[in-house]
């Protein structure tokens, strides 16, 4: 940049402009654009039996989603879903990160960052497959929990859970632990110093440094798991989530499915709203 | 956001340019506009190509299951494939005008001709069409005003499998999935689509006369509302629902199904990795599916497509296609033609007697398919609708 100060001012904001045209454009044609045209069409409607989309403005939509009970139920289990997730990933995160950052050193923490990542190399349909297979009736997880008299949880929300919970645990764990180390030994000490135990250490040194990382990695795992609908149809069952429930009717009947893709939108802005508040992107 | 403003109007105007440029394809013409080809030409060195997984196999998946390569050959013309996993995927793809030909199952092809992108394909332009089987020219699901909309490519019905070890004694009845389904609670599988509406409305004919459904494809409110109480009944005994061949197979080797609906292929497969597992064709009879290659009606490459269509449906070409996909063939001369002489036996090729006992996946559409004038019946829209609320 200091090159440009000797330029004229005009010079350089014509640069500048020039450097960022392409991927302004890019967001807001391409990105936000189709968004937008996408929830317009949740206001036209269907001719039923060519299923083309016809140009008449109507909120019918809405109204179906909003009256039939069937919509309401699917959206509340995806909710409740992505919640689970969220708070799973959270619990599983926290002493991993802990461990990570502050306890382990040398080559044991490279080696468990590289197992943190690896997955993220492997394509998602194969790691939801291979749930999938552990899964089964005679799959390794009905055969560990057999001598303790258990059961697996089969195929249902239980497993899409706990796939999600599996399939987004990187994103929750890289967040907490950059926070983690990023945290000065010295806050630490000083902590301890001042006669504050671990708990207190905790909660009044750690904790707050950690809140905005864990806010962080719970948006991904969040709108992540709101949107899915691949690992309910490898290992749901007879579950089905908004995603399928969109992905249904996105042939047949273009702007109810628009209609119904606002509703996991309007989450995740509610949510994002809720984080935003707490202070969480403060730091993006 | 004070600078806000120009950005504004930039960004509204953006929005408004594409939504008028996507809205201005889609006005409603109303099928049967597009001519039949009269002449094939010269090929145009090019045909694009919807197709299901194992129709259009150029060598790639398994080197011995290679059609394309000796019809690029013949022709000149190269083709561009793109596999769909399901009917919806094949209508939407249909719609961008890309495409040149498509091997379109029951539940899509009126939706094909309603929305008039396909074009009704004269017959005599493809000199194998004589060979194909009576049962499958001019049906109701791929012809429409008397004229036909494709090339019958072959059939399959789908069948009640069942694993031999669990399921006793063994059924002759679709109530083993619906009344009787409480027995194999949690273990009970069913296909995962609208379509499968039609099964329980087959078996409501049989079980419910008063009801009075001719067709299971032509439901009106009260006979849809019955079908749709028995699956939502189903429901609690279902396991999961399954949607792509291999995931069945897996399901009944492992012993998470134990009984439900099949095709023979799946069947097959099962059986050959030591499953085991019988499918029978129930009393009540069956569902099932038969593809028919379209032409759309924007085809880029029509002389192409009307050569593949004469191609696919060769008695040799039939006959490969059919062995490698595990389905009865169109063609009635590609029964001597297969690797295996007994397949056509298996998949009951030539046995129309047996073909009665199926109906084929129709798109429901508002005018009765079953002739009643004077009630409305239920679209596909409001089946697939209905499908949502079944699975809850």
């Amino acid at each position: 940049m200091s090159a440009t100060r000797h330029e004229p001012r005009a010079r350089a904001r014509g640069r500048l402009a020039a450097l960022l045209a392409p991927p302004l454009l890019w967001l807001v044609l391409a990105y936000l654009g189709s968004l937008a045209v996408l929830l317009l069409s949740a206001f036209w409607t269907t001719d039923p039996f060519t299923s083309d989309v016809v140009h008449t403005w109507t909120t019918d939509n809405f109204r179906d989603i909003l009256t039939t009970p069937v919509y309401r139920t699917v959206a509340l289990r995806t909710l409740g879903i992505a919640v689970a997730v969220t708070l799973l990933d959270a619990l599983l995160a926290l002493p991993m990160a802990f461990f990570m950052a502050r306890v382990a050193a040398g080559r044991l923490r490279r080696a468990l960052l590289v197992a943190v990542l690896t997955p993220l190399w492997a394509g998602y349909l194969v790691k939801a497959y291979a749930w999938r297979v552990m899964l089964g009736e005679h799959g390794i997880v009905n055969a560990v929990l057999a001598p303790l008299g258990l059961h697996g949880p089969g195929y249902g929300t239980a497993a899409v859970v706990l796939v999600l919970a599996y399939l987004w645990l990187p994103y929750m764990i890289l967040p907490v632990h950059a926070a983690l180390e990023r945290l000065p030994a010295h806050q630490l000490e000083a902590s301890a110093d001042l006669g504050a135990g671990t708990l207190r250490t905790l909660r009044s040194v750690v904790a707050p440094a950690v809140r905005p990382a864990l806010l962080a990695g719970s948006v991904f795992t969040f709108s992540l798991s709101l949107g899915d609908y691949l690992t309910v149809q490898i290992v749901g069952g007879r579950t089905q989530l908004l995603g399928n429930v969109i992905a249904s009717q996105v042939t047949l009947d273009l702007p109810l499915a628009a209609a119904l893709s606002a509703v996991p939108v309007a989450l995740v802005v509610c949510y994002l709203a809720a984080v935003r508040r707490a202070g969480a992107l403060d730091s993006l | 956001m004070r600078n806000a403003n120009p950005w504004k109007a930039a960004v509204t105007a953006g929005v408004l340019a594409l939504a008028v440029a996507c809205g201005s394809g889609g006005g409603g013409t109303h099928g049967g506009g597009a001519a039949e080809q009269k002449t094939v030409g010269k090929g145009e060195g090019r045909v694009d190509i919807i197709a299901w997984a194992g129709y259009a196999e150029d060598g790639s998946n398994d080197p011995k299951a290679d059609w394309v390569h000796p019809f690029e050959k013949q022709t000149g013309c190269k083709v561009n494939t793109k596999t769909a996993g399901t009917s919806d995927e094949m209508v939407s793809l249909m719609k961008t005008g890309q495409y040149d030909t498509v091997s379109a199952s029951g539940d899509a092809t009126l939706r094909l001709i309603a929305a008039g992108d396909v074009a009704p394909v004269n017959t005599r332009l493809v000199p194998n069409y004589r060979d194909i089987f009576s049962g499958l020219k001019m049906r109701p699901f791929n012809s429409k005003d008397g004229k036909m909309y494709g090339i019958p490519h072959g059939r399959g019905a789908n069948l009640l499998m069942y694993r031999t070890d669990k399921v006793s004694p063994a059924p002759d009845s679709w109530k083993a999935v619906f009344d009787g389904a409480a027995k194999y609670a949690g273990k009970v599988t069913a296909y995962d689509s609208p379509i499968y509406i039609a099964d329980a409305a087959l078996y409501l004919m049989k079980t419910r006369p008063a009801l009075g459904i001719k067709d299971p494809y032509a439901l009106d409110r009260t006979q849809l509302d019955a079908a749709v109480a028995l699956l939502k009944k189903q429901r609690q005994q279902i396991g999961e629902y399954w949607s792509d061949y291999q995931k069945e197979v897996t399901a009944f080797k492992g012993g998470d199904s134990v009984v439900g609906t099949t095709w023979q292929v799946i069947a097959n497969t099962a059986a050959a990795e030591k499953a085991p597992v019988k499918a029978v064709l129930p009393k009540e009879g069956a569902t099932g599916w038969s593809d028919t290659w379209m032409v759309s009606a924007k085809a880029a490459h029509p002389n192409c497509a009307y050569k593949w269509l004469n191609w696919i449906v060769s008695p040799k070409v039939n006959a490969q296609v059919a062995e490698y996909f595990g389905e009865a063939p169109a063609n009635a001369k590609a029964c001597k033609e297969t690797a295996d002489p007994r397949h056509c036996a298996v998949y009951h090729a030539d046995d129309e007697s047996y073909y009665r006992r199926v109906h084929f996946w129709t798109t429901p559409v508002p005018q009765c398919l079953d002739g009643r004038r004077n009630v409305k019946c239920t679209d596909y829209a409001e089946w697939t609708r209905a499908w949502t609320e079944i699975k809850g």
